[in-house]
């Protein structure tokens, strides 16, 4: 700055401050050990745990059914891809090939589960900047996708729908009339979305130019998701690895070159149009057909190492079994997205103000839960 | 690149006297799996990362195994530029004391997973920036996903 | 200046004076005054809270306060009374009689400018010929209750929003009170009392037209940030500071902080009411044959502008510190000297427009 020249006489100290594991902006028991001068932040050191309960070590001693509970615990925003992740990772390791019917069905569900976790982050974003009104309208429509869930699935955040081999069940007869519905009704929000927030001077302000990442720096420090792909790095695991339905639909990836805060913001935005463009090219034409394919009681994987890809509302989830041909995984790892998204933060944090932290932070969407696992 | 001249590429590498510290298979795995001599690792991640023919600058999952008698990790590399997907596996028999070469300076967010693994397993990373506990308490004794770990309190045995 | 005249029900003025020796009657009436004024105090306080939630509530889909007493009226009420039934808790190692003494400052302050309002003609307890000066000056009184939680609380969190309050209180000052110069430019005084006198020939905003619009606008940017309120709720930022200066403060004395915000909001709304908005006057003078409607109309305009306070603060994302300071040192302050030569000249060159 041009006021730089005089150095001033007051000598400043930097000071620690503990954000979390209780903080509003942390969203969940996340700590985050500031070092601070004044307002400015001189380092971001994650400290974590506080809600891990060992997922990977209980799943070595669960059946692979019984894993897919567990996997609605990661990151309980995107439970359905979670379940996916796991169902598709047994099904290549079985050389089953499921009905068309499900993998439609499957992709329908990942789509309206992204909308809805999207949809979260979007009225937690606003509430982090301070504009606590965008919580309830995104509240209102993502009350409309939980209805959707609760009927088809039973649940409405941990659904556990997905088996090995298929759906635990057939879909509700409402399903597609109740999706075309919601369709309908978040075309016409999602410009409201717009007009509050994304407009908005101030929070234009707040997020433009702020905790930017570099392309570089995205693939280096293993962002995936939305995060990544705000840097102009196309990682879309539906566009690389398609699976499921996905190679049937055209979308555009969501990508942009700023990656700042904003272009995070944007490329979720954008997101949520392409998830309403996928559901639409399928929710018309879901094919007729058995909802499950017969697999064993006990499911054993033969002897070998399986991985899967999937994206999830965060970014790329990794699901990484070691089997030795029993009933159980010997070594099952998730490779959770918020992990790797979390470990740049202080890269793209270091010398912002605490306003721009939590800026970044909402832009990052951490869940906790997938980072302890 | 296709798998076999991933192989043939990685294999040319290594001068005949080491070429037995390399195995490279396909077997029980949909990606080409190469495992090494820990020795060589720092070496062959460098040249992997660098090479313009692998470019495997993406660094997706980071793995650590405890095989009944041996510990190692499970790199999972993928090359944004080439779209092609390689594993580095690496153990050691040593259970007390295992380390291996860090690879975070060539792929930061191994920096995270690493100290996951040491906090999970004790396996310790040479030239690690900041290895310390990342989810356990200080205070924590034992390794909790070893396969001889026992806690009596927490954990439930079938 | 006191008024010859404290209490301004003019009846119950001579009943005292007609029963009780001068000096009695004369100490008697401040103390009816007092406890007047702390009732209106109240009763505003907990009826802004209950609109400012009942109008979040619109804004945001939902319904608000509805089970307490009719339509939720009374949920307020209730809360306060929880507040007062709670302990009072504080930090270890806290500067104990600071701690304590902030929640006095932040409150006296917003009672005391209540004191020169001009609800009515009449109704006006202290009307002083600095009115204006004595009101600007009071709003800074406030921070330093403020900065006191902060530092007393012996809390980082509070301490953090305490020094932000400082540098947004003193930048936003030098903007409300030249807004306020402009307008009393304009006016031609600084007693309250003479400023609504001179908008009988029209209210000054139509007066003063460009330059008292533009007064108008910084006046609104620059109050709202003088009450700490959302965009410029930095001081008590939820998502950056938890609750910012009075994280550490339970109870009354954290009702006391609440209260004295929505005063505060009050406060401002009824400033410009009566520098921009001719007060107790009627739009055209329509209820001028029956004075004590000035009662209503004050209050009623007050509350527009406060509806217009908490519509800012539902709709609009919150600033970053720096952002602050550049808005009000690289934006309001030029413009405000520059519409503070343009006032000038309107009123050289006898360009107001009055009926």
């Amino acid at each position: 700055m041009e006021t730089a020249t005089i150095a001033p006489p007051i000598k400043s100290e930097e000071y620690f401050i503990n954000m979390g594991p209780q903080h509003p902006a942390t969203h969940g028991v996340l700590r985050l050990l500031l070092t601070l001068d004044g307002e400015i932040i001189k380092k971001v050191e994650p400290d974590l745990g506080y809600i891990h309960r060992s997922i990977e070590k209980m799943c070595e001693r669960n059946s692979y059914q019984q894993i897919i509970h567990l996997t609605d615990r990661l990151d309980y925003l995107s439970s359905h891809i979670n379940n996916e992740a796991v169902c598709l990772a047994v099904e290549a390791a079985l050389g089953v090939e499921v009905p068309e019917r499900v993998k439609v069905v499957r992709t329908i569900l990942d789509e309206l589960i992204r909308i809805s976790s999207h949809c979260l982050w979007w009225g937690v974003m606003g509430m982090d900047l301070g504009a606590l009104t965008s919580y309830f309208y995104a509240f209102r429509d993502r009350e409309m996708i939980n209805d959707i869930f609760e009927e088809t699935c039973g649940a409405r955040l941990t659904m556990n729908y997905n088996v090995p081999g298929g759906l635990m069940h057939d879909i509700h007869p409402n399903f597609v009339a109740r999706t075309r519905e919601f369709l309908a009704h978040f075309k016409t929000k999602l410009p409201e979305y717009d007009r509050l927030l994304t407009d908005n001077v101030i929070f234009q302000k707040r997020t433009k130019g702020v905790g930017v990442l570099s392309r570089q720096d995205a693939i280096a420090f293993g962002a995936s998701g939305p995060v990544g792909r705000a840097s102009g790095y196309s990682c879309d695991v539906r566009v690389h690895h398609p699976y499921s339905a996905l190679p049937k639909v055209t979308f555009k990836e969501a990508l942009r070159t700023e990656g700042d805060s904003f272009a995070r913001y944007q490329v979720r935005i954008q997101e949520m149009w392409e998830s309403v463009a996928i559901i639409e090219q399928l929710i018309d034409a879901i094919p007729e057909g058995p909802h499950q394919v017969a697999t064993d009681a006990v499911i054993k994987l033969p002897k070998g190492e399986f991985y899967q890809k999937v994206e999830t509302a965060r970014g790329e989830l990794g699901v990484f079994i070691i089997s030795t041909g029993t009933k159980n995984p010997y070594r099952l790892k998730f490779r959770s997205p918020g992990f790797s998204n979390l470990s740049l933060l202080n890269h793209i944090a270091v010398g912002g103000k605490i306003g721009d932290l939590v800026a970044t932070m909402a832009t990052l969407d951490l869940v906790i839960p997938d980072i302890d696992r | 690149m296709s798998n076999d001249a991933l192989q043939a590429l990685i294999g040319s590498w290594f001068p005949e006297p080491e070429a037995d510290k390399l195995q490279c298979s396909t077997e029980g795995s949909q990606y080409l799996t190469i495992s090494l001599d820990p020795a060589y690792l720092s070496g062959l991640m460098e040249r992997l990362k660098s090479s313009p023919e692998t470019q495997f600058d993406y660094l997706f999952c980071l793995t650590g195994v405890d095989w009944g008698k041996e510990l190692g990790v499970v790199y999972h590399l993928e090359s944004t530029t080439h779209r092609h997907i390689l594993v580095v596996k690496v153990q050691t028999a040593d259970r007390e004391e295992p380390c291996f070469d860090s690879v975070s300076h060539l792929w930061p967010t191994a920096n995270f997973h690493e100290r996951e693994v040491f906090d999970f397993f004790g396996i310790r990373f040479r030239n690690h920036p900041n290895l310390k506990k990342l989810f356990l308490t200080d205070e924590w004794e034992g390794y909790p996903l070893r396969k001889d770990y026992t806690d009596e309190v927490n954990m439930i045995v079938k | 200046m006191l008024t010859s005249s404290l209490l301004f029900i003019p009846s119950l003025h001579d009943f005292l004076f007609s029963l009780l020796p001068p000096g009695l009657a004369k100490g008697a009436e401040m103390v009816l005054v007092g406890i007047i004024y702390l009732t209106i105090f109240a009763v505003a306080g907990l009826f802004l809270v209950l609109l400012e939630r009942k109008v979040a509530a619109r804004f945001q889909l939902r319904l608000g306060p509805n089970r307490v007493g009719y339509g939720g009226s009374m949920q307020t009420l209730a809360d306060a009374l929880k507040l007062l039934s709670k302990e009072l808790t504080g930090t270890v190692r806290a500067d104990k009689f600071l701690f304590n003494l902030a929640p006095y400052f932040v409150i006296i302050t917003a009672l005391m400018a209540l004191a020169v309002l001009p609800f009515s003609q009449s109704m006006q307890v202290f009307d002083i010929n600095i009115g204006l000066f004595f009101l600007i000056a009071l709003s800074s009184v406030g921070v330093i209750g403020i900065l006191l939680a902060g530092w007393g609380s012996n809390n980082k969190y509070a301490m953090i929003g305490a020094m932000r309050s400082g540098v947004q209180t003193i930048s936003y000052e030098l903007s409300v009170g030249l807004s306020l110069v402009t307008m009393v430019l304009l006016a031609g005084s600084l007693q309250l009392s003479q400023i609504v006198e001179v908008q009988k020939s029209g209210w000054l905003i139509v007066q003063g037209h460009i330059p008292a619009l533009i007064a108008f606008m910084i006046f609104m940017i620059a109050g709202t940030a003088e009450t700490n309120r959302a965009p410029f709720d930095l001081v008590e930022a939820e998502s950056e500071l938890g609750a910012g200066f009075h994280t550490e403060y339970s109870g009354m004395k954290f009702a006391y902080f609440f209260l004295a915000e929505f005063i505060n909001m009050f406060i401002i709304a009824a400033i410009a009411v009566i520098v921009f908005f001719g007060a107790w006057l009627s739009p055209f003078g329509i209820t001028e044959s029956l004075p004590w409607l000035g009662v209503f109309w004050f209050l009623g305009k007050t509350f527009l502008v406060v509806l217009l306070m908490m519509w800012f603060r539902w709709t609009f994302p919150r600033l970053r510190v720096d952002q602050l300071l550049t808005l009000e040192w690289k934006y309001l302050l030029p413009l405000n000297l520059a519409n503070l030569v343009l006032m000038a000249v309107t009123v050289w060159l006898n360009l107001t427009i009055q009926f």
